[in-house]
């Protein structure tokens, strides 16, 4: 038997970027704020010190930051048809644990999506034609616009001090940025960083083939900074323990960074570690949360009631709990009804290796951030025509160099031995004059019928609860738009003066072992009609106003981008839609 | 009482720490902060194998002077640890499948959803080192070590390929698995026990666990000077053998 704990006004459940975000926006508003966070507490300090973080082996191949499958996993399968079956090690992705969340171990790579991509199946119907969009694609409009948005893009990246460059400032397209971006209402907070050998070359060559490469915007700061809050980040020292690592410097932009030494002084806040949500409470009617459920280390059930609460856990967790918690009908791939599990993205992404002549080019590519790099937008989006192509969707690529760290960038050129005398000379010769970018091509991921999560009818956690079961493959959209952009990609490795370049072309089927991004998308998504969307445009869900849902969960599909600045933005506009409209008067916001 | 997570760090098996270990606990009012919370790794002991027999061990050190055979400015697999950085990762959490899903039912699918194996990984070699000690003495009556070099890369080459079968066990994982293994021990920092002397970053230039490269990023197309350090012991010139 749960036992109770005092009432709150808001109950927050997980305290990565989203949850930090509502948290310190709420209790500024005189809220009283529990957040809930399953994993620990991590701090700069004693986390992730300059003494012991820069360990290949412990952070990035052995995962210690992340979640363990043996807390929770999923199941996955391809195809409806097959027998769905535990994910026992990480590969295609990497769930976070603790608090931060994924705010902890990301790049920092801080985009914003294209205007286009929020009115996505109005857009590409207007200018293609609905019969060029494949038949079982179930793309959505967002509900929202760019426009919306634009202020709290502006809000997250000033939080986090984002530094960049920017390419279209109020309608004017400006040199050395991105100018595909939507407008921005001021500059970046920081400059771009200082780009290493490798990204300056390729800058170079695809200016000169005529595209228009701008630095990657960056949450590893080209300066000290001192953000809205007062909380101050270091300048990056370009050390290449960034992803999958916490910052030792201060000086990416995290929860930790950013918001955490405000918001946990505040009397109106309080957070518990380790313990894990279990459910949503819903009075008899179903239609009000009453609070949550949630489980401490030693297995004691603890509830927490409230008026509010904020589902902010990583995407596929928020599905798990409004299952688990019988919130929004359940999608059905054969009825195609239902919402909750709808819509489920990941990313498509691909890369490329560059073997250059080692007499005359050393890279170093160990001098690197998680986002430093020059990219190029040309082909992302709807930034150029379809029409002749047969696809929709893309993605930015670039020569991001996020690490040099030598158990994953050792590579060796093709036609070597993968051990023996040959690897190991090869692997000598080629380590600083190969580029191995951390991001090669990273391009959308749009939604179909048949790629969904529900729960798995076999497989428990620890607690005894479903796992949430992933059915997905590639469709062919994706693997045909990732093979055009892998391919213009090379074009300008070539033009570098690579010697030698692999195209690792995305090919199906969606493998749950190699690794792409933890960029999962949907399933709670957000949209205009509850019949085909789980949240309104507010991240409101359509059953259960009292009950908000942030993150990833909401995008209808996914964007050629990473998603975390969307994720930011779209945290605050909730916020100011709690702050501005519910709180008057709790109830819908939107009225279906 | 709060156990340290340091404490609970045995002696040289890198331990996945966590929520497993910690207690719940409520955060107001300031940041949590207590002396000694950190959890800095370990660094494994020169001394007796932990996982490996010593007739298992003569095997391992064969097979990763192989996968990485010494040439004179860099030593092979065996000179530089890796079949100790293996035999105390199999003696830890890594051997054991720490902090992996490992709840029934275990049943065999596709290639696209992972492996799916019930046996623990220090089993799983133990298994392996078996059948292979098998297969050679089937080859003539010898352990692999007792074979020259050319017949070691021979057998290995006939793993990698599938050509030469293990009764009983699948050889071809255990190339990968050895390959990988083995290779991540050469990579990894040398508190691990492999990459001894930091000579595998030597070898390539990579300057190690150095966090600070703002004097660097833009000087393009320039050797960077200076030698590696590690976390565990700083600049290997600093540390007598």
């Amino acid at each position: 038997m749960a036992r109770k704990l005092p009432s709150k006004d808001v109950v927050i459940v997980g305290l990565g970027w989203t949850g930090s975000i509502l948290a310190n926006e709420l209790t500024d508003e005189g809220l009283s704020v529990a957040a809930i966070e399953r994993g620990p507490w991590r701090d700069t300090a004693t986390d992730f010190p300059p003494t012991y973080i820069q360990d290949e082996l412990r952070y990035r191949i052995r995962h210690e930051l992340f979640l363990r499958p043996s807390q929770t996993t999923f199941t996955f399968r391809n195809k409806q048809s097959e027998t769905a079956l535990p994910i026992r090690t990480w590969g295609a992705f990497m769930p976070m644990n603790g608090v931060g969340g994924g705010g902890v171990h990301w790049n920092a790579e801080t985009w914003r999506f294209l205007p286009s991509d929020f009115v996505l199946r109005t857009h590409l119907t207007q200018r293609y034609g609905a019969r060029f969009l494949p038949a079982d694609m179930t793309i959505q409009d967002y509900g929202l616009t760019y426009d919306d948005l634009e202020p709290h893009y502006d809000a997250f990246e000033y939080l986090c001090g984002t530094s960049g460059t920017a390419g279209n400032l109020k309608g004017k397209i400006q040199e050395g940025g991105n100018p595909f971006e939507g407008p921005r209402s001021r500059p970046y907070p920081t400059p771009a960083q200082e780009q290493p050998f490798g990204p300056a070359l390729f800058a170079k060559a695809a200016r000169e083939m005529g595209y228009k490469p701008f630095p990657q915007p960056s949450g590893n700061l080209s300066q000290p900074y001192r953000n809205p809050l007062g909380v101050r980040l270091g300048a990056c020292s370009y050390c290449g323990y960034c992803e999958w690592f916490g910052c030792a410097n201060y000086s990416k932009a995290s929860p930790q960074t950013t918001i955490l030494p405000v918001l946990v002084r505040k009397p109106n806040f309080q957070a518990r570690d380790n313990s894990e949500v279990t459910r949503i409470n819903l009075d008899p009617s179903g239609k009000r949360a009453t609070g949550v459920t949630f489980v401490d280390t030693n297995g004691n059930e603890w509830e927490q009631p409230a008026d509010l609460v904020i589902l902010s856990a990583f995407t596929i967790f928020n599905v798990q709990l409004l299952l688990l918690s019988k919130i929004g009908k359940p999608y059905d791939p054969q009825t195609n009804q239902g919402v909750i599990g709808r819509n489920f993205t990941h990313q498509t992404v691909s890369n490329i290796h560059a073997f250059f002549d080692k007499s005359k080019f050393i890279f170093n590519p160990f001098i690197s951030s998680g986002s430093i790099g020059m990219c190029v937008d040309e082909f992302n989006g709807d930034n150029f025509d379809h029409g002749p192509h047969g696809f929709v969707g893309g993605g930015y690529f670039g020569q991001v160099q996020t690490s040099g760290r030598p158990i994953q960038n050792t590579l060796v050129p093709p036609g070597t031995p993968r051990w023996g005398a040959k690897w190991k000379e090869g692997v000598r010769d080629s380590y600083l004059s190969t580029l191995n970018p951390g991001t090669g091509v990273h391009g959308s991921m749009y939604s179909y019928r048949d790629v969904y999560t529900d729960l798995d009818p076999t497989y428990r956690d620890r607690l005894g609860r479903p796992l949430v079961r992933i059915t997905m493959d590639f469709h062919e959209n994706e693997l045909k738009q990732n093979a055009f952009i892998t391919d213009k990609m090379a074009e300008v490795y070539h033009a570098m003066g690579a010697q030698q370049v692999v195209k690792l072309t995305r090919k199906g089927p969606y493998d749950i072992t190699q690794y792409q991004t933890t960029h999962l998308n949907g399933g709670a998504i957000m949209g205009t009609d509850p019949k085909t969307s789980a949240l309104n445009r507010y991240l409101q869900s359509w059953d259960v106003p009292n009950v908000f849902v942030t993150g990833a969960s909401a995008f209808p599909q996914n964007a050629g981008y990473n998603p975390t600045g969307t994720v930011g933005a779209l945290a605050y506009w909730a916020a100011a839609a709690i702050r501005s409209k519910y709180l008057k008067s709790p109830g819908p916001l939107v009225h279906a | 009482m709060t156990i340290r997570r340091r404490d609970l760090l045995t002696g040289t098996a890198l331990v996945l720490v966590g929520e497993r270990l910690a207690s719940a606990e409520v955060i107001s009012g300031s940041l949590p902060w207590r002396p000694d919370a950190g959890a800095p790794p370990e660094a494994v002991t020169p001394g007796p194998w932990k996982f490996f027999t010593n007739e298992e061990a003569v095997m391992v050190e064969a097979l990763v002077d192989r996968i990485i055979p010494p040439d004179p400015q860099t030593p092979g697999g065996k000179g530089a640890g890796c079949a100790v950085y293996l035999d105390r990762q199999l003696a830890g959490g890594y051997g054991h499948n720490e902090g992996l899903y490992n709840l029934p039912p275990f049943k065999e699918g596709s290639k696209q959803q992972g492996p799916q194996s019930e046996k623990v990984l220090a089993d799983q070699y133990r298994e392996w080192l078996a059948a292979l000690d098998r297969y050679c003495q089937s080859q003539g009556g010898k352990h692999f070590a007792e074979f020259p070099a050319e017949r070691q890369d021979e057998i290995l080459q006939g793993l990698e390929s599938k050509t030469v079968k293990l009764e009983g066990t699948d050889g071809g994982k255990f190339f990968e698995q050895l390959l990988k293994d083995t290779q991540e021990g050469f990579f990894a920092d040398p508190i691990y026990g492999g990459n001894r002397d930091m000579c595998a970053w030597k070898m390539i230039g990579f300057p190690g666990a150095r966090y600070d490269y703002r004097d660097w990023v833009a000087r393009h197309n320039e050797r960077y000077p200076h030698p590696p350090v590690s976390i565990g012991g700083g600049r290997a010139d600093w540390t007598q053998r």
